[in-house]
């Protein structure tokens, strides 16, 4: 898909007629007591299912905007609407449990547990039935080509394998949104591909929104809309 | 399951770390057990003395231990005659000591005593106890230990008496203990006409109260109180109790260090999954839940090995020949449940700071942990 594609779905009716999933309102992020600048007034509003792409150099702030798109920090000024709602006014475990998965550009797995363990964490944590759960996770490891892998320990599998794994993770409570900070960036060309193939491919099906940062243009250009980033703004 | 996969796992990865915080818990629950079961051993044998054959105990009111407890003759003549006694029988309790034994417990008992009465006669006869003021009978392990048997003469304090029995006796003090007839021990002590205690058996065991009224009312200087009654208000006894459980639960308390040390290195260690978790929905109640399931495992582990290790302690204790009958091998169900508990309670105590710091781990921040 190039960027014309993207902007043909950028402009497909359901993101002009719904409201927004996500809106960044002048979003400000500072670390050190406001000395170190990261974000400066950042405004975004993200549409159900669409794919986005954030570019834009090392330290333009990607992951930073993402972190406060999960609630995983807080901005030093403005807000986050998710569904019209204010981030501050919800419960964050909530939100990280049900609505919200994150995949990580190092995978972020524990390493002494195996694959199936691993990807029940956010169930164990949402308190779903184990045998839900499992049924999730099987249906989810086919899709993703581990199911031969369910019992091995993460130390034992390849890069990819592992960024298959957490991707499992993130889509284990059926999230509406997936956060994606350079999932990619530790892995190979080919490899690289295949994994951003399987993303496309499992939040298509899933209709889950997908935000990722990322260096890689050529990924992005693939996305629904890329936005660009730089000094801590968006320049789109 | 995944949760105690998380719990068990993490006490896996530092096997030597846990197996120390285990075995501090252990050794401080095996020394709770063993100190708090040998004095309580101690202070039930003591208040066997007193509970020989008998309901209630009279003795000299506000004292603070009984060897200083004056009990005239006079008014033990009184109380004896009285309708609703059963028999009073006197004792004078003193320490002797003799050359190599610088405490030895002594009865000064009438030769109607239970402990004279009830008591297996190794050597000598019972029916010969008062017959003469200057012999005395002797508890086997006296006897052992001062290598004295009937006929032999033996020296005690400032006297030198005539050994004209053994006995055995199931209670350790009495078993290493001298027994003289009464009028000896009060010369012997400079006691005369008076006793220690006296040991009072009713007739009717429902007269208690009433017994206990008269003995107020005739000697204001006087108190009786039921065996029971004594167990628990006893200062010594109280001063032994709080004694054994203080020291027992300062062991403990050293034990519950090493959990909170050890749960404190658990936590900085494993920053980075702590923030896996709450980036997968954990929740501060589940997260502490971690830290403090770790804690229960590693206190609930080293409590029951503990308790195995003080109970074989003690049985080795009781094996010793020397302190045979000192050493009470019944372990109480209600000090296992309060030394299991205080193990779990300390163990839990020492998770508070780590699973505090854990809730308090920001997600994004440890994430960049390395």
């Amino acid at each position: 898909m190039n960027s014309q594609t993207a902007v043909d779905r950028q402009s497909m009716p359901i993101s002009k007629l719904a409201p927004a999933l996500l809106r960044a309102e002048d979003l400000w992020k500072s670390y050190e007591e406001g000395s170190i600048p990261v974000l400066n007034g950042v405004d975004l509003e993200v549409f159900s299912r669409q794919t986005v792409a954030i570019c834009g150099p090392s330290g333009c702030g990607k992951s930073t905007l993402l972190h406060l798109l999960g609630d995983l920090d807080e901005p030093t000024r403005g807000r986050v609407l998710i569904h019209g709602t204010d981030l501050r006014k919800r419960c964050r475990t909530e939100y990280l449990r049900h609505e919200v998965g994150f995949v990580f550009q190092l995978h972020n797995l524990i390493a002494d547990l195996t694959l199936e363990e691993n990807c029940l964490i956010p169930t164990v944590a949402a308190g779903t039935p184990r045998n839900e759960a499992l049924a999730r996770l099987h249906a989810l490891a086919e899709r993703t080509g581990l199911t031969h892998r369910l019992k091995q320990r993460i130390q034992k599998l390849s890069g990819g394998e592992r960024q298959r794994t957490a991707l499992c993770r993130a889509l284990m409570n059926k999230p509406g949104i997936l956060l994606a900070d350079e999932p990619t960036g530790s892995l190979d060309e080919r490899t690289s591909r295949q994994i951003f193939e399987l993303l496309l491919e499992l939040v298509a099906t899933e209709g889950i929104t997908l935000m990722m940062a990322t260096h890689d243009r050529g990924l992005a250009q693939r996305c629904d809309r890329l936005v660009e980033m730089r000094d801590g703004k968006i320049c789109e | 399951m995944i949760f105690l996969r998380l719990i068990f796992t993490n006490l896996g990865r530092h096997r030597v770390r846990t197996l120390i915080s285990i075995a501090g818990i252990a050794f401080s629950v095996a020394a709770m057990l063993t100190v708090v079961t040998i004095l309580q051993g101690a202070v039930g044998m003591f208040a066997g003395l007193l509970s020989a054959d008998s309901q209630l105990i009279v003795f000299e009111r506000n004292i603070s231990d009984l060897f200083f407890s004056s009990v005239p003759d006079a008014s033990v003549k009184q109380i004896q005659g009285w309708s609703l006694v059963e028999k009073a029988n006197p004792v004078l309790f003193g320490i002797v000591s003799s050359q190599d034994h610088p405490i030895i417990t002594c009865f000064g008992v009438t030769s109607d005593d239970a402990r004279i009465r009830e008591a297996t006669w190794i050597s000598g006869s019972k029916e010969e106890f008062g017959a003469n003021p200057d012999a005395i009978a002797l508890g086997e392990r006296a006897a052992e230990f001062l290598h004295a048997s009937v006929g032999s003469q033996v020296a005690i304090g400032h006297g030198s008496f005539q050994v004209m029995g053994v006995l055995r006796t199931r209670n350790g003090f009495e078993d290493g203990g001298v027994f003289m007839p009464l009028p000896s021990a009060q010369s012997f002590f400079h006691k005369n006409g008076t006793s220690s205690v006296l040991l009072v058996k009713l007739k009717n065991r429902n007269d208690q109260a009433a017994f206990k009224a008269q003995v107020k009312q005739q000697f204001p200087n006087l108190i009786a109180l039921e065996d029971e009654e004594f167990n628990r208000s006893y200062s010594q006894f109280k001063i032994l109790k709080a004694t054994a459980w203080a020291v027992g639960a300062c062991g403990v308390l050293l034990g519950g260090l090493g959990v909170a040390n050890t749960m404190i290195m658990s936590v900085f260690t494993r920053i980075r999954e702590i923030a896996i978790l709450r980036v997968n929905g954990f929740s501060n109640t589940q997260i502490a839940a971690l830290i403090f399931g770790e804690s229960g495992a590693v206190s609930f582990t080293g409590a029951v090995l503990g308790l195995m290790i003080g109970a074989c302690a003690i049985i080795a204790l009781k094996l010793i020949p020397a302190l045979h009958g000192y050493v009470d091998a019944e372990v109480q169900p209600v000090v296992v449940i309060a030394v299991v508990l205080l193990a779990c309670f300390t163990g839990a105590a020492g998770a508070l700071y780590p699973a505090f710091y854990a809730m308090r781990v920001r997600a994004v921040e440890a994430l960049r942990f390395e």
